[in-house]
């Protein structure tokens, strides 16, 4: 199915939670923060928040800022 | 004798929490995050900012943050660097805080690219939001002692007002205000953004400030370690200064040597 993950199209498995999202992704859950259609996804609930076709996924980091 | 000496000093406390150190550093525009860390380490910070920003899902070699400056080290400052509007700044730190697991933010929202002055009454209105929802608010703001009453009228845990433009290294333009900042303020005051030396993180300090935050400085300085360093000092000088209460200004020589027994 297709989403939207930063900002960019991307075709994934189907019935994919965001768990298994990160892990298509090799993303360790413990350095990020997930947002689904704008709600933010608690940690705890990544093995049960379903993504749909067309949702929308950021994935977001701590980097360097001033 | 000296009545209170360096080491006794109180802890800076923000929101609860105490830091010995009273220089908190940024962790952009660093040649690499290896270097970054030995600026973080040269300037004995406690605090450092961090931003919040996509991960790179193409390219996931790239070197993480977390791997070099340490989290459980370093209080993260997250911060809402590149927001222009409240709302914008704070789903960035609701994502912050679900990454780091805490409270503790630097709020900024800015007005425009050029100045990335801060848009005060976007700020103000950001603050209340995110006091309401349980954030602890340190507030990146104008020198104006009318809007830094107001952010600390809302809850907001320190005051943080410009010494001049961010990233700028102008220095500390108008140290009146600050001042009067730091007289009517009861809660930390934080001068961030604008310093350029460590003349101008003592003259903070000098000035009554509780502490000083920077990153362009130490960053883009030729050898940034040094200046880390540097700043560490300056920092620990403006402050003992400070608490030492400086002599009275006098338009006139006055001799250092006695004038009794003169030949």
């Amino acid at each position: 199915m297709n989403i939207t993950l930063n900002g960019e199209n991307r075709t994934v498995s189907a019935a994919l939670y965001i768990s298994g999202l990160l892990a298509e992704l090799e993303l360790e859950p413990r350095k990020i923060a997930v947002e689904h259609n704008l709600e933010i996804v608690p940690k705890s609930a990544y093995g049960t928040t379903a993504i749909k076709e067309n949702d929308q996924i950021e994935i977001v980091q701590f980097v360097g800022g001033g | 004798m000296a009545t209170r000496s360096p080491s006794k000093d109180i802890p800076l406390t923000i929101a609860g929490q105490e830091f010995s150190s009273r220089l908190i550093i940024g962790t952009g525009k660093y040649k690499d995050y290896a270097q970054n860390a030995l600026a973080a380490e040269a300037s004995g910070c406690e605090i450092v900012t961090v931003a919040i920003r996509r991960v790179n899902i193409t390219d996931k070699d790239k070197p993480l943050l977390v791997d070099h400056v340490d989290p459980k080290t370093y209080t993260y400052l997250p911060n809402t660097a590149g927001c222009f509007t409240a709302e914008d700044a704070i789903r960035t730190l609701r994502l912050a805080r679900e990454a780091g697991g805490w409270n503790l933010v630097k709020l900024e929202v800015l007005s425009d690219k050029k100045t990335l002055y801060p848009d005060m009454e976007e700020t103000l209105r950001a603050a209340k939001l995110l006091i309401a929802d349980g954030f602890e608010v340190m507030v990146y703001c104008s020198d104006d002692p009318v809007y830094a009453r107001k952010l600390e009228d809302a809850g907001c845990c320190a005051i943080m007002p410009l010494g001049s433009l961010i990233g700028s290294g102008l220095g500390i333009q108008n140290p009146i205000n600050i001042r009067l900042i730091v007289e009517q303020s009861s809660v930390p005051v934080i001068v961030d953004a604008g310093v350029g030396t460590a003349s101008d993180a003592a003259m903070a300090m000098e000035l009554g400030c509780d502490g000083v935050l920077m990153n362009t400085a130490i960053a883009e300085a030729k050898d940034p370690i040094i200046m880390a360093s540097a700043m560490k000092h300056a920092v620990i000088a403006g402050r003992e200064a400070y608490l030492a209460g400086r002599m009275a200004k006098k338009r006139y020589a006055d001799p250092s040597s006695p004038l009794a027994g003169l030949l």
